[in-house]
């Protein structure tokens, strides 16, 4: 019966969803209030009916109802019960249903949490959101129904595919999902200021916290996926230019450009056009992500089973978000541009320049990510763009970004006196040059040439960066310098994290070492100065696995510094081999050691790597996150502002910068 | 400056970086471009000795060999009407498995085998990369649907 309930409720979703996107759109522009007060409790009766589908999928996974194909295909009995309620957002299907569940809970949170706005501009943003959720419960009950039964009842499941067997699965999906699905917030705070002409500071005010949140979130996820990748997909590489992980590094690019302009639009009334621009582009992105991973139509670890259905519907649902979204934009955003003037230097001149380099960052990722399904439609031959283009363009560009970042945080609205700029940025400057090029000599030694240029470039930009930063809490502590508001400490924060994840990629690709070796037991070697005893083997059972695990001891001159256990891994159902690396956790750097094979005669062949800062990458990335959390919490956001504001471009607070 | 030759240099500035930022990400894709080809591509001579691509196929069954305590393997990949060998010196991903789908980057050798620098099997057990799967089902053996496997 419970899956029948779950379908049920998610029909019933459906319709709330259908009249969600009608009527409150259409009572703000017929200025009916009755339609316009459907907006909340639409909003709030759909988040209910998804939740409870969700829950009837859960109970179905609990309960081990292999009557219901997606339980089959992606649990089994000795699953452990944590692993199973994960199983539910383990494929296609049920991370579909996560998809809608997140969009309804932000649907609420806007409807809930968004007092102060009026009635009509909730009634538009709430109605777009229910567009985007129609759409997506559309495409669950007609190409990707997770209640659909299985008959004949197999005996039991199939099993969760042992890569996702793990406790960060259970959290990743989530968190990017939560991010994702966040920038259809701002898209219908964008779409609702299309339609109903306003789109002054105010509504950059309302925007901001949202897109803010969202980014925290999609922050996270990446990280958490890029961790994930290191220590589970079991090689030791953290991030591969997968497809899949560009599809959500590419709205992660533009949600930040969208932070920046937004501050602009608010503080100044500027760049409308690009903050209505990237909000579109943001979450269309979004959608892309969505598209490619769930079509299938390009390899990718992700790459679940691939249903030329499935990927054509969201295609044509991606065709009609866009193209409509950037119709209404050809037809009214002319309307609501204003011009103010700035100088040539001037923080909007700087951030400016932030919008164009990430958005160029973003269109370099999206032509490398897109170009084999070019190659292919225009029958130029299946081609696959490698990683090395990726590295090689995505620096080029985001080294400048970088550079304008030190500068920009420094400059002020309007027009900033540049020899003023240059002599309170001399010593960051000096510094992040003295420690570019003489950190690479003391800490790791010899290299090649062009690792020893790439390793200066990445530390005096990482360097730079914290820096700059650094002045203004410096300042602070002296006694000088304006005090901070939580907005400007969020974005200190931010900024930091990104100076020090630009430090441990730029370290950690320059510097990590990594060696295929064959060894036997007894035997010892010695990677970056460690060295590695491999002591033997022994056999141990899991819940549902079997594996072999070897010991290391790994030691450095006299002093025994870690006891490392990788194991190889057998899991019952799928008969499956898996690598669980043994990882020795520092601060300044990171030992892995995998099992390979077996190689015949007692010794195997093992991965061992030394990856220094490699911890940076994902610390600096939760900073960045703090930072946004930090930023979100500002008091002007909270307090209520005189809702019949009309008068758009006074510059109200220009000391909160 | 006037404001307004300040403001075409700096377009200039810009449009001369832009174009150099393309230039550079042109030439890095085409650098890093690799074409996928069968075995059959392969003998038909469509890859030139030398330059990297991605070859595709069925591991035959049994024919992963290795000398016992080396770390070089050979394994043969089929499109079912050509057999190429592969050269891996390295450890190979979990989910390579005989009979089922891989995809192989490296280049071709003077002797005629495939000489691989990277060896991708990917994910769940029923997952056959994309191009292999269309590949096959070209020559007329269509894979199997997701769901075949619970059957068993």
């Amino acid at each position: 019966m419970t899956p029948e309930i779950g379908q049920l409720c998610l029909i019933l979703a459906l319709c709330v969803a259908a009249i969600q996107s009608v009527l409150p759109v259409a009572g703000a522009q017929f200025g009916n209030p009755a339609w316009i007060a459907v907006a909340r409790p639409a909003a709030v009766t759909q988040l209910l009916f998804i939740a409870l589908a969700f829950i009837c999928l859960s109970w179905a996974f609990v309960e081990n109802d292999f009557s219901v194909l997606y339980v089959a295909t992606n649990s089994n009995s000795e699953l452990p019960l944590m692993f199973r309620l994960a199983a539910v957002w383990g494929a296609h299907e049920g991370s579909l249903l996560l998809w809608v569940l997140i969009l309804a809970i932000w649907t609420s949170a806007v409807a809930l949490l968004s007092r102060t706005l009026p009635d009509v501009v909730v009634a538009q943003v709430l109605g777009v959101m229910g567009m985007i959720n129609l759409g997506f419960l559309l495409f669950i009950l007609f190409t990707s129904n997770p209640f659909e039964r299985l008959f004949p009842v197999p005996l039991d499941g199939n099993d969760l595919n042992p890569l996702l067997q793990d406790p960060a699965l259970i959290i990743h999906p989530p968190m990017l999902y939560t991010g994702y699905v966040g920038f259809s917030v701002a898209f219908a705070f964008a779409v609702a200021a299309m339609l109903s002409g306003r789109l002054d500071q105010q509504w950059a005010r309302w925007a901001r916290p949202w897109t803010t949140t969202a980014w925290l979130f999609l922050t996270v996820g990446i990280a958490l996926g890029s961790w994930w990748a290191y220590y589970e997909l079991g090689w030791g590489g953290w991030w591969f230019w997968d497809p899949v992980e560009n599809a959500s590094f590419m709205p992660w690019l533009a949600g930040t450009a969208l932070i920046h302009s937004l501050a602009v639009t608010e503080k100044r009334g500027l760049f409308k056009s690009s903050t209505l621009l990237l909000a579109i582009g943001t979450f269309s992105l979004s959608l892309l992500g969505t598209f490619l991973v769930r079509s299938g139509v390009l390899v990718s670890v992700h790459a679940f089973a691939s249903d030329p259905a499935r990927g054509l519907f969201i295609l044509i649902f991606l065709a009609v978000v866009v193209g409509g979204a950037l119709s209404l934009y050809a037809w009214r955003a002319r309307s609501l541009e204003t011009s103010v003037g700035f100088s040539p230097v001037s923080r909007e001149t700087f951030l400016l320049l932030n919008s164009i380099l990430l958005v160029a960052a973003t269109g370099l990722i999206l032509f490398g990510t897109l170009a084999p399904l070019i190659a292919e439609a225009m029958n130029l031959g299946k081609i696959s763009v490698g990683a090395p283009y990726f590295e090689f363009v995505f620096p080029i560009v985001m080294v400048p970004l970088l550079l304008v970042l030190g500068v920009g945080m420094h400059s002020v609205w309007r027009s900033t006196d540049a020899s003023l700029l240059a002599r309170r940025l001399r010593w960051p400057a000096a510094i992040a040059v003295l420690v570019g090029i003489s950190l690479p000599w003391f800490a790791w030694g010899e290299a090649g040439l062009l690792t020893v240029i790439g390793s200066i470039i990445g530390l005096t930009t990482g360097a730079w960066v914290i820096g700059s930063v650094l002045l203004n809490p410096i300042a602070r502590l002296r006694g000088k310098g304006p005090r901070l508001t939580r907005s400007m400490i969020g974005m200190h924060l931010a900024h930091l994290g990104i100076g020090m994840t630009v430090i441990g990629i730029t370290v950690t690709s320059s510097f990590n070492i990594e060696i295929d070796q064959r060894i036997a037991p007894g035997e010892t070697v010695t990677v970056g100065g460690y060295a590695f005893r491999f002591d033997g083997l022994e056999e141990i059972a899991g819940a549902n696995y079997e594996a072999v695990r070897g010991t290391f001891t790994v030691s450095r001159g006299d002093r025994e510094i870690a006891k490392m256990i990788p194991e190889k891994r057998v899991y019952r159902v799928q008969t499956s081999a898996m690598t669980e690396a043994g990882i020795d956790v520092g601060w300044t750097r990171d030992l892995f050691v995998a099992l390979g094979e077996p190689l015949g005669d007692g010794s195997w062949s093992v991965r061992i790597q030394y990856k220094p800062m490699i911890r940076f990458i994902w610390l600096g990335a939760l900073v960045m996150a703090l930072g946004g959390l930090v930023a979100v919490s500002d008091r002007r956001y909270r307090s209520r502002y005189p809702v019949a504001d009309k008068s758009p471009d006074q510059p109200t607070d220009l000391a909160t910068a | 400056m006037t404001p307004r030759r300040q403001r075409m240099v700096g377009t200039g500035l810009v449009m001369a970086g832009v174009a150099l930022a393309a230039v550079l990400a042109l030439r890095a894709f085409q650098e890093n471009l690799m074409f996928f080809y069968s075995p059959t591509d392969v003998i038909a001579g469509s890859a030139a000795e030398g330059t990297r691509f991605r070859l595709g196929g069925l591991v035959i069954d049994g024919s992963l060999r290795r000398e016992t305590g080396s770390m070089e393997v050979r394994f043969d990949v089929t499109d079912t009407e050509n057999t190429m060998t592969v050269v891996y010196a390295g450890v190979l991903p979990d989910l390579f498995r005989e009979g089922q789908g891989v995809i192989a980057n490296g280049y071709l050798q003077a002797d005629g085998s495939f000489r691989a620098d990277e060896v991708l099997a990917k994910h769940d057990e029923e997952y056959m990369p994309p191009e292999v799967a269309r590949m096959l089902e070209e020559r007329g053996h269509p894979v199997g649907s997701g769901t075949a496997a619970i059957e068993k």
